[in-house]
This record gives structure tokens, sequence and C-alpha cells, in this order.
């Protein structure tokens, strides 16, 4: 089955990138960058290989956890943990929905509406951490700090994810119902609520999840809860503490995920 | 028209079972919040919180006018920043994709033993925030970019992982079926029937993770993981405020530039 | 040359999807499999390549039992079989060019596969191959930019680049239109009858199977109940293979069908002038 007129080479055609200059030029461009930003990270190498040892404890302490020694201290960070947890979703969440309402533009006035989405965007753009370190400087050490910081990184989260949801309800169930010559407060709670209330109930028990998590974290900068207790043990080099408390929050988080999924799947 | 004596004459929205567990359930919410709150706020001294407003305003006052000429101090811990997030994000993405092909189900050598290892792996990593692992790892292998490069590859795993894993059982199993019957082997089936339809999904995923990780490589040098963070732990040291307001300025410019170019990325590939 | 014996596939909810099927398949034969959905039909081309694990019963391709192979042997196997797919089942993001050498998958080694360095030769006959089914201007085109006919001219292609000596064919038109499902069947019917492949043919339309098939197998519920030739297919057989309600039905199914088509030609031809 010879056939000497058929080709026989073929190459790939390129998919993204059609010209052959451009590839080569971008191709140099990212060993060039890597080069460049590989020799820029200085390697203490004497350092690391002491702290090899280290390591060496931490991942023992890992799997050897000592739950025992501080358990004053991490029982009470994780108390704080998930009070603090608990109280900014419920705050957060009761902030976010006038101001998801206000967000969305289908039903809100267009002065309101931009108020709102700023408020959105300003909560969105700064990292927990960084309104931690404010609110820690303006209301003290602790978790009113952190309480603070959960409720307002909340609101971008949940306000935004529900203004976004009403802008796309079923436009067909609100028209019927403003038909009927209900009034603002009735379309809310006839045409959009029922619509949105199940995405609602299922975003704040993944913001739940997050907002424990991320409460692991703000105690790093002072805003209490189970984080400080961490910064604490790694401080004191206590790995074996600080391979219990990750061990905890990594649990906590395992089993939140699996009750919210469970909870969200039973609610619907 | 008989029947129409059947119907019950007092229409309610819900069973009355239906509507006492919920008010049940929104007063044990509100029980629970209440209680939560006191046990929260046990230790907090209110005197500070009263106070907050006029340490807002103060804060607020000495934050403006940002001190621009600090700017120039910040470019190389900038570029620092860039590529620990990128390197981080590499490193991520390499570790990630092993794992993610042992989670997924249908590619999984082992459902039995490597599966769940590999989940707990996704699990662990996603759990834990760069800033846990920046802290830990300043600790062992001393500050410095290398900590903070590790932590954000650490904490990408478990994200890479877990989406990358979910868009390998959603590939279409009679592409792979295909393959396998032209008698491909294992690595072929992986190369020809996998990789192709998970390619746009992982690029997205990760330039998706790199828009986030430079978000939190900013903040790692707050525990001594090096990049701009390290100038913002400085300047909040010596309550710098001035100098606070420029470096926030500078990363949210980052944020929203590294936001876009993801966007446009993403947008191109899909 | 295909001998089935004994074939059964019981799956594990319990389902018997096949009882005991023993069929002959000379070289150069293009044999129909017909029957109701659930009677098997997937199931059973499905079990000679292995694609599914048969429960019992003996696969012999020339004189290999396919049943009980290792790993590395099925897959020598498996290149002796080309199989085409209902819903083409081609790899979307990849070229049509990839497509067709993705055949000799089972003949290199991965690292050619992986570099896309496919011997001269393979590269040479797949063109051949893509002239051949009349896509020879597609070869660097993506496959989902393809129409449905030209994906499975692409699907064709591919089987029939692994040298098959048993091509296996499941419901290759039931995602195309009347007219390419019969250009479709066209193409297999030539291209067997030049190689002189042996070859099963799923098929649910009937009168497509009479137009194109030489010997026609019907299944119910997982049993062999008719093996002919199309013309033996009377409406006392196809009764009983699809049940006399379901075959009724099917003819109505038929004749729309019909009527479709010849509405679409004078739509066609109104649109032509």
């Amino acid at each position: 089955m010879s056939a000497p007129d058929y080709p026989t080479t073929w190459r790939r055609p390129p998919q993204i990138i059609r010209d052959r200059r451009w590839r080569i030029a971008f191709q140099i461009g990212i060993v060039v960058y890597l080069i460049l930003a590989i020799g820029s990270v200085e390697v203490n190498w004497a350092r690391v290989y002491t702290g090899l040892e280290r390591g060496q404890r931490f991942v023992l302490g890992f799997l050897q956890p000592d739950f025992d020694t501080r358990w004053r201290d991490i029982s009470r960070g994780l108390i704080e943990s998930l009070t603090m947890t608990l109280t900014s979703t419920v705050v957060g969440v009761a902030i976010s929905i006038p101001i998801g309402i206000g967000a969305a533009r289908n039903i809100a006035p267009r002065w309101i509406y931009y108020i709102c989405r700023g408020i959105i965007a300003v909560s969105r753009a700064l990292q927990e951490v960084i309104i931690a370190i404010f609110f820690v400087a303006m209301f003290g050490f602790g978790t009113f700090a952190g309480f603070l910081t959960l409720s307002f990184a909340t609101i971008g989260f949940i306000a935004k994810l529900l203004a976004d949801d009403i802008e796309e309800i079923d436009e067909a169930q609100a028209e019927a119902v403003r038909a009927t010559g209900a009034s603002w407060g009735q379309l809310l709670n006839y045409a959009v609520q029922p619509q949105v209330m199940p995405r609602l109930i299922g975003l704040s028990l993944y913001r739940l999840d997050i907002n424990f998590r991320e409460s692991a974290v703000i105690g790093i900068v002072g805003a209490g809860g189970i984080g400080a207790t961490l910064n604490t043990a790694i401080d004191r080099y206590e790995y074996d503490s600080a391979g219990a408390i990750l061990l905890i929050i990594i649990a906590i988080v395992m089993v939140a995920e699996y009750s919210s999924s469970y909870l969200r799947k039973f609610l619907q | 028209m008989t029947e129409i004596t059947h119907y019950s004459q007092v229409w309610s929205y819900r069973t009355t079972r239906g509507r006492l567990l919920l008010w049940g359930g929104w007063l044990a919410l509100v029980a629970l919040f209440v209680w939560c709150w006191q046990i929260m706020t046990e230790r907090t001294i209110w005197a500070f919180v009263y106070d907050a407003p006029r340490q807002a305003a103060d804060i607020g006052g000495r934050m403006v006018p940002p001190r621009w000429s600090y700017l120039n101090e910040l470019w190389v811990p900038l570029w620092d920043t860039l590529n620990m997030a990128t390197l981080g994000t590499l490193g991520g993405v390499i570790m990630a994709v092993p794992v993610a092909f042992l989670a997924a189900r249908n590619t999984t050598p082992s459902a039995l033993f490597l599966r769940p290892v590999a989940l707990f792996i996704i699990v662990a990593s996603r759990s834990i925030n760069s800033l846990i692992w920046a802290l830990l790892l300043v600790a062992i292998i001393g500050p410095g970019l290398l900590a903070g490069i590790v932590a954000i590859a650490l904490r990408s795993i478990g994200f890479i992982g877990k989406l990358l894993y979910e868009a390998i059982e959603e590939t279409d199993a009679s592409q792979i079926e295909a393959i396998e019957a032209t008698g491909a082997s294992g690595a072929q089936v992986l190369s020809y029937g996998i990789v192709p339809q998970i390619m746009p999904a992982f690029w997205g995923i990760t330039v998706f993770r790199w828009d986030i990780n430079i978000r939190e490589s900013a903040i790692l040098g707050l525990v001594g993981a090096g990049g701009i963070g390290l100038k913002l732990e400085a300047s909040l040291n010596t309550l710098a405020w001035s100098q606070v307001s420029v470096i926030l300025l500078l990363i949210l410019a980052t944020v929203v530039l590294s936001e876009w170019v993801s966007a446009r990325v993403r947008h191109a590939i899909i | 040359m295909l001998f089935l014996e004994g074939l059964t596939k019981t799956y594990k909810t319990g389902d018997a999807a096949l009882r005991d099927v023993s069929l002959t398949v000379p070289k150069g034969q293009i044999m129909g499999l017909i029957g109701p959905s659930g009677a098997g039909k997937s199931t059973l081309i499905r079990c000679i390549n292995r694609l599914v694990e048969p429960s019992g019963g003996k696969v012999l391709l020339g004189d290999v039992d396919l049943v009980g192979l290792g790993k590395a042997d099925l897959r020598r196997q498996r290149r002796r079989i080309g199989m085409i797919f209902q819903e083409y089942a081609l790899v979307e993001r990849l070229t049509v060019m990839e497509n067709v050498l993705s055949g000799r998958l089972g003949y290199v080694p991965f690292w050619r596969s992986f570099l896309r360095k496919y011997p001269p030769a393979d590269i040479q006959r797949a063109y051949q191959l893509l002239d051949r089914v009349g896509l020879m201007e597609q070869a660097d085109k993506r496959a989902d930019a393809l129409s449905g006919g030209q994906r499975q001219r692409v699907g064709i292609a591919r089987a029939l680049a692994q040298d098959p000596e048993l091509l296996l064919v499941d419901e290759p038109t039931a995602s195309l239109d009347p007219k390419t499902s019969r250009q479709i069947m066209r193409l297999l019917t030539e291209i067997c009858a030049e190689r002189g492949l042996p070859a099963i043919v799923n098929i649910h339309d009937v009168p497509l199977a009479q137009q194109f098939m030489q010997r026609i197998v019907g299944l119910r519920a997982g049993r062999v109940v008719f093996d002919g030739t199309p013309e033996q297919l009377t409406h006392e057989a196809l009764t009983a293979i699809y049940g006399a309600e379901d075959w009724n039905e099917m003819r109505r199914g038929d004749e729309e069908q019909t009527r479709a088509e010849a509405d679409a030609r004078d739509r066609m031809a109104a649109l032509a002038r």
C-alpha cells in the first residue's frame, strides 16, 4: 500500500500564537523571566540545612501531635475562633442582605446601586489580614477586632454573590408579581426571595467555612482565636502542639465542608 | 361542583409542624448567636472599643497624605512579591498535577489507598492558609523568599488539585474509551484521551490561582517571608502610617492589574 | 474471522445483558446487529474488544481467545480491532490528523505519540486515509470544527489507521441526518469490500440495515432471535425481534422520517430555485 505522493511528515499547527517569531520571542521571554526570578531568590543554604532538623521535628510533631500540654490554650483559642466565626457570619450575612439587594441593578435605584457596589468593592479588594491589622490598631488586640474583620469580609463575599443572583432572577416571575400591583416590598417577598433564598443559605454555610479558616489566620496579627495560639506555639518551637492545632483545624474544616454540603443538599 | 366543600377552609403557607420547626430553628440560631457573642466578648476591653472612632480618625489623619517618595523603595520588594507568586504557582502546579490524577475517580491507580491519601493532601493544603504555611516555613528554613515560595506552592496544591481532579472526573468517557479501543497504553490514554480535554480547565485554574497568589504573597512578608509585606511590617512597627497607605495603594494597584491579566488570559483560553 | 462462543455478560446490578451468544463472522462479511434498545447490542460489540469485560464464553479473533488475556496482550490484540462510535468519540480538542494518527497508538512507543513524531509511513498512511474519506483539506483543523458527517469520516479513518482485521461499528449514524447517514453507510461498506474486512454494525435503523448489510442478526433481551439475510427479515421476524407494538411504532417513525426527508428535499429544491 505504498503511496509515494502523500507527504511523510506532519507538524501539529501552533494553536495559540501563530506567528513563528512571536512564539520564539514569547518562549525566550519566559526563559529569561524564570532565570531572573530564580536568580532573585537568595537562599542561605546553611540556614536551610540547619532548619531541616527543625523541619523533621515538625513532621514528627505532626505525626505525634501533643494535644495535652497546651490544651488550655488550644481549647480557649478554638472557642474564640468558633464563636468569632459564628457571630461574624450571622452579622455579616445580616448586613449583606440589604447591601446585596441595593447592589442589584434590576431592583435598586441608581444612586443606591453605586453606593452598595462601592462598599462591596472595598471589602473585596482588601485582604482579611490587612483589614485585621487596621481593626486591631483601632479596637485593640483580641476577638472583637477579629469579629469585625470577618464580618466586613463576609459582606464583600455574600453581598456580591447575592446581588449577582438577584440580577439573574427570572424576570418573568417578577413581571407576573408586578402585574398584580404588588408594592416593592411585596415584589421582594414574592418574586425575589423564593428564588434566591436557597442560594443565600448555601452561600452563608460556605462563608461559615471560609470564616473559620480565616479566623485561624488573622490571629497571627493579633485578632484572637486559634491563630494566636498557633503563632505562640510556633514561636516557642513547640511543634508537637503546633501539629495538634493544625490537625484540629484540618479536621474542623473537613467536618464543616462535609456537613455544609450535606445541609445544602438537605435544604434544597 | 360539589367537590369544592372538600377543600380546607383556611389556607396556610406551611403546615403547623413546618412552621414550628422554622420558628424553632430561628430561635435556636438567635440563642446560639447570643451565647457565642457573650463568650467571644468575655475578654474584650470595651474602653478600647469606645475609643475606636478617635483611633480611626487619628490613623486616618496620619495616612493622608501618603508619602509618595517611599515608592522608590518599594519596586524591588514588589518584584520579589511577583516572583514569589509566580514561582510558587509553578511549584504548586508541578505538585498538584500528579495529586489530581491520583485523586480523580477515573484515573486513580488505587481507589482504596492512594485516592484517600491524595484527597487528604488536598484537604490539608486547602485548610491551611498560606500565611500559616509561611509562619511554619520561616521557622523551619529561615526568613526569606524561599519560605514564601514554598508556602504559596503548598497552599496552591489543594486549590489546583481539587479543581483539576473535578475537571478530570468530568471528562467525556467516550473519547477515552475510543483511545483505549485503539490498543493504546495507559500513558497514551492519559496523553490523548484525558489531557487534551482538561487543558482549558488546567490553564484557567492555574491563572486563577496565580491571581489569588499575588494577593496572598503581598502579605506573607508580615511573618518574614519576603516581598512587599516586609515593608508593610516595618512601616507598621514604626507606626509610619503615611508609608502604609503608599504600600496598600501599590498592593491594590497590583491586584487590580493581575485580576485584569488573569481575566484576559482566561477569556482567551476558553 | 471472528467466532463468539457462549458469550455471556451479567452486570454487577444483576442485569443479564447477554445470554449465551454464539456467532461466526467470516472474512469480508458486513453483519448488522439490530434489536430494541437494551437488547445488548452495545454490550455485545464492547465485549469483543473487552471495553466491557464478558462474564463468560469465548471471543476468538483468528485463533486468539481475547477473553482472559493480560493487559499487555489485550492491548496488542485491540490493535487488530477498529472501532467506530455513535457520537464519533473523537478527541475534540486535537486536530483531525492527530485523531487519525491516534489509531497508531498501539504500534508506537509513548515518546513518539507524546512528541507527535510518528514514523513517516504512519503519516503517509494517515494522509492516504484522509484522502480516501475525502478530508484531505481538513487535516490541520481541530476535530470540533467539523460537521457531524465529517467527524464520523475521521472516526472511520482512525479505525482504519489501526490496520484492523475486524471493524466494530456502534450506531454509526445515530447522530446524523438521513442523507449523511446513507453516505456514511455507503463509505463503510465500500471500504469493507475494498479490504475484505469483516464488520459488526450496531444499527437501530432497520431500513438502513436492510439496504446496506449482507447479513442481519436480531438480538432480543441478550439472545440471538434472528440470523439471516436482509431478504429473510420479514414482518414476522421483526415482530419476533422488537415485539409487535414496538415494531409498528418504529415503522411509523420511519414513515415520518421519509416524509420529513421528502419535505426537506422539497424545501432545498425551493431554495435552489
